[in-house]
């Protein structure tokens, strides 16, 4: 059962995520930004299948739930034809690969540390508390690094649309 | 694979949904009914079928009080030309009106509706992390207004999703941000939990050991439901109905029941966060149930709970006029939010001095 | 007259009296319509719509009809101002062409073949009468029209005439001049 859902959730996975990218029916940006929300839910799915529903419910809350819809509101409100019309960016391009090469890198170095039969760190099963704890004690760098982050990406946010009201 | 809880899920997932969906057509009914007396009218007081004349005495009470009412709204719903206008975009015109209905119900998974009947829970799912799967769900709702509103291709549902999806995150953090404190007090996100931490007497029920986090989830749940006094996306008096103008038939009918199915599960969650639930804090109710008829007791005390509170939210519709949408930004941004961060950093300090 | 905005305090600004007195005003209705049985129609008509008719006002706006002079004679002209201004599109007229019928009274060139009112896109609003230089069409008193299919309610030429019978206002051009002088004047007299 599991197992199937698995493969059922994974395949579900690609298939939106390569339609998000390369739709052969439409190049319309909502209809890819409703796609990567349904690969964020088949995500979620996976999660699950992990036992780990708190990240499956942060990943539906947070990602298929507010951040897609901002993505959503600001396609609508932009000039879609022009985005229908451009092909190739090279700037884009670029970033694209290096940040898939990245991830590639990452996803391999994970794979290959994990080992085949255990079932890896434990406590970060299921429980939000131990979850918690893990965040607030071994992971605090890196999570207060990625708030740091955060707040300065809105910052940036901020800098850029107050210039252009002066 | 475990049957018996497969056949027991299905039975209360059957169970939930029918009466919810009776809930949905007779809210419809009383918020009729309400407003037509709050407006000097006396409600749908037609609808008779053929048998109601059998019913010996009540028949044409029934008649009066509109009780055969949803049944025509139905049979309407169904009958009604199902109208596609040329210039919308069909897979989003299609999709949009099951998206807008079905996040409220998937909300009542988690609701514990009850105690005990027997061995079985009376809830369909103890996730632990009940109330984020709540939350999770909830803003879902929002794509279906926003698809409707881009499907439609014109410009009234168009203004309607774009307000509503704004409005609609933005209340999502208030009222996120507003519950944590009850979280913090209880120590665990599951729902039944929840419910157990408001045992005991009156005063332990969160609505009274937090108000400030119950009237900023009240006001947020209102504005997450699209009821006036924030019902920006519909507004009829500006928006000529907002996302759903381009809608008939039973298309219109899932969006307009979808909007009562939100109003009860929001309705739950409040009963079941802040009202204590099934409980009640006399003669022993507070502890789950051991015989059949304590069981069933409880549920109708979250029913009649939640009737309550679904009338209240019924009458605030009619008593207060639509806020300007600066005005609605203007509160959920600059008011609510600092309040409900204001209240967990509050809770938070006190919980810790008294741990100490 | 200027009304001075008093700053709000806090209870006002926390919505509290606004709140307080909303729920007084729908709770006394509320009460007054269920307990006592009162309602807006029970006192002013004595009963509800279908068995009780209602009266319509003075200046109602129904549904438009067309309306005949004082000799029976159609008063359109066919001049299709109203097809052009109508907002939903709802009025559609055939003229007589260049072999058609001439109009049936002195004063007029031409009266249209074919006249039709599509009661379903209607929204009664008056502009055909007001744009009407012939004042041949009126929003008369009829509101509840109604029909078992879409043909059944685009009503043609001589339903409209039927419906609309001879107009009561038929010396078109001293009204007129009455009109203007009543706009011209202020104060406004009082007719
Ligand atoms: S009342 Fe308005 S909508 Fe109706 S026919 Fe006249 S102009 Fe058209
Ligand atoms: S009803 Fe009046 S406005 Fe319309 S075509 Fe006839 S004369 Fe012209």
């Amino acid at each position: 059962m599991t197992d199937l859902l698995f493969v059922l959730f994974s395949a579900l996975a690609l298939l939106c995520g390569f339609l998000t990218v390369a739709n052969p029916f439409t190049r319309s940006p909502v209809a890819s930004a409703l796609f990567l929300v349904l690969t964020m839910v088949w995500l979620a799915g996976l999660f699950v299948l992990l036992h780990a529903f708190f990240i499956a419910a942060v990943q539906i809350l947070v990602y298929a739930g507010a951040v897609m819809v901002l993505f959503l509101f600001v396609i609508m409100l932009l000039d879609l034809r022009e985005e229908e019309r451009r092909r190739w960016n090279r700037f884009g391009v670029a970033a694209g690969l290096i940040s898939v090469l990245g991830l590639l890198g990452i996803t391999a170095v994970t794979l290959l540390r994990a080992t085949p039969d255990g079932t890896g760190d434990a406590q970060l099963e299921g429980a939000t508390h131990a979850l918690g704890l893990m965040l607030f004690r071994q992971y605090l760098l890196p999570f207060e690094i990625v708030s740091v982050l955060l707040l300065v990406a809105m910052l940036g946010v901020i800098l850029l649309s107050k210039r252009e009201l002066k | 694979m475990d049957w018996q809880f497969l056949a027991f899920s299905l039975a209360k997932i059957l169970v939930v949904f029918a009466v919810v969906m009776t809930m949905v057509a007779y809210a419809v009914l009383v918020e009729r009914k309400v407003s037509a007396f709050i407006q000097d009218r006396v409600g749908p007081n037609r609808a008779n079928p053929f048998f109601a004349r059998y019913i010996p005495y009540l028949g044409m009470k029934l008649v009066r009080w509109g009780i055969f009412q949803p049944m025509a709204d139905a049979l309407k719903a169904i009958l009604k030309e199902d109208y596609t206008p040329a210039h919308v975009r069909k897979v989003y015109f299609w999709i949009a009106p099951a998206l807008a209905m079905v996040p409220a119900l998937l909300t009542l998974a988690v609701i514990p509706f009850g105690s005990q009947l027997g061995a079985q829970k009376m809830v369909i799912a103890d996730l632990d992390v009940g109330v984020l799967y709540t939350f999770g769900i909830v803003s879902l709702g929002v794509y279906g207004i926003v698809l409707a509103g881009y499907a439609a291709n014109s410009k009234y549902p168009f203004l309607g999703g774009i307000r509503s999806s704004a409005q609609m995150i933005s209340y999502e953090i208030a009222m996120g941000l507003s519950v944590i404190p009850v979280f913090l007090l209880v120590g665990s996100l599951n729902l039944s939990d929840v419910i157990g931490a408001q045992s005991g007497s009156l005063l332990a029920w969160h609505v009274f050991k937090q108000p400030v986090a119950f009237f900023v989830f009240l006001v947020a749940a209102f504005a997450e439901t699209n009821r006036l006094p924030f019902d920006l996306p519909e507004a009829e008096t500006e928006l000529v109905g907002g996302y759903h103008t381009e809608y008939s038939s039973m298309k219109f009918a899932l969006f307009f029941l979808g909007e009562y199915a939100a109003m009860i599960s929001v309705s739950a969650m409040m009963v079941t966060l802040f009202f204590g639930g099934w409980t009640l804090p006399f003669l022993g109710l507070d502890q789950p149930a051991q015989s059949l008829w304590v069981g069933l007791l409880h549920i109708l005390i979250f029913f009649l709970k939640l009737c309550v509170l679904l009338v209240g939210i019924i009458w605030v519709r009619w008593m207060l006029p639509r806020f300007r949408y600066d005005q609605l930004m203007d509160l959920g941004w600059r008011r609510f939010i600092p309040v409900a961060l204001a209240n967990i950093v509050v809770t938070a300090g006190v919980l810790a001095m008294m741990h100490r | 007259m200027i009304v001075e905005r008093k700053p709000l305090n806090l209870a006002e600004r926390l919505y509290i009296p606004a709140v307080a007195n909303g729920f007084k005003v729908t709770w006394r209705h509320f009460k007054r319509t269920l307990f006592e049985g009162r309602t807006a129609a029970g006192d002013t008509a004595g009963g509800f719509h279908p068995e009780v008719p209602w009266r319509v006002g003075e200046g109602y706006r129904g549904a438009p009809y067309l309306v005949r002079d004082q000799d029976g004679a159609t008063k359109c002209v066919s001049c299709q101002l109203c097809e052009f201004v109508c907002p939903p599109k709802a009025i559609r007229i055939t003229p007589p062409g260049p072999d058609g019928a001439p109009a049936d009274r002195r004063n007029a060139e031409k009266m249209p073949r074919e006249f039709e009112i599509n009661m379903l896109r209607c929204i009664f609003c008056g502009y055909c009468q007001e744009v009407c230089p012939e004042e041949a069409i009126f929003l008369q008193r009829d509101y509840s029209l109604s029909g078992t299919s879409r043909a059944e309610m685009i009503y043609d030429k001589e339903k409209l005439l039927a419906l609309g019978g001879a107009h009561a206002g038929l010396r078109k051009w001293k009204q007129k001049e009455d009109e203007a002088r009543a706009q011209e004047a202020f104060p406004p007299a009082a007719s």
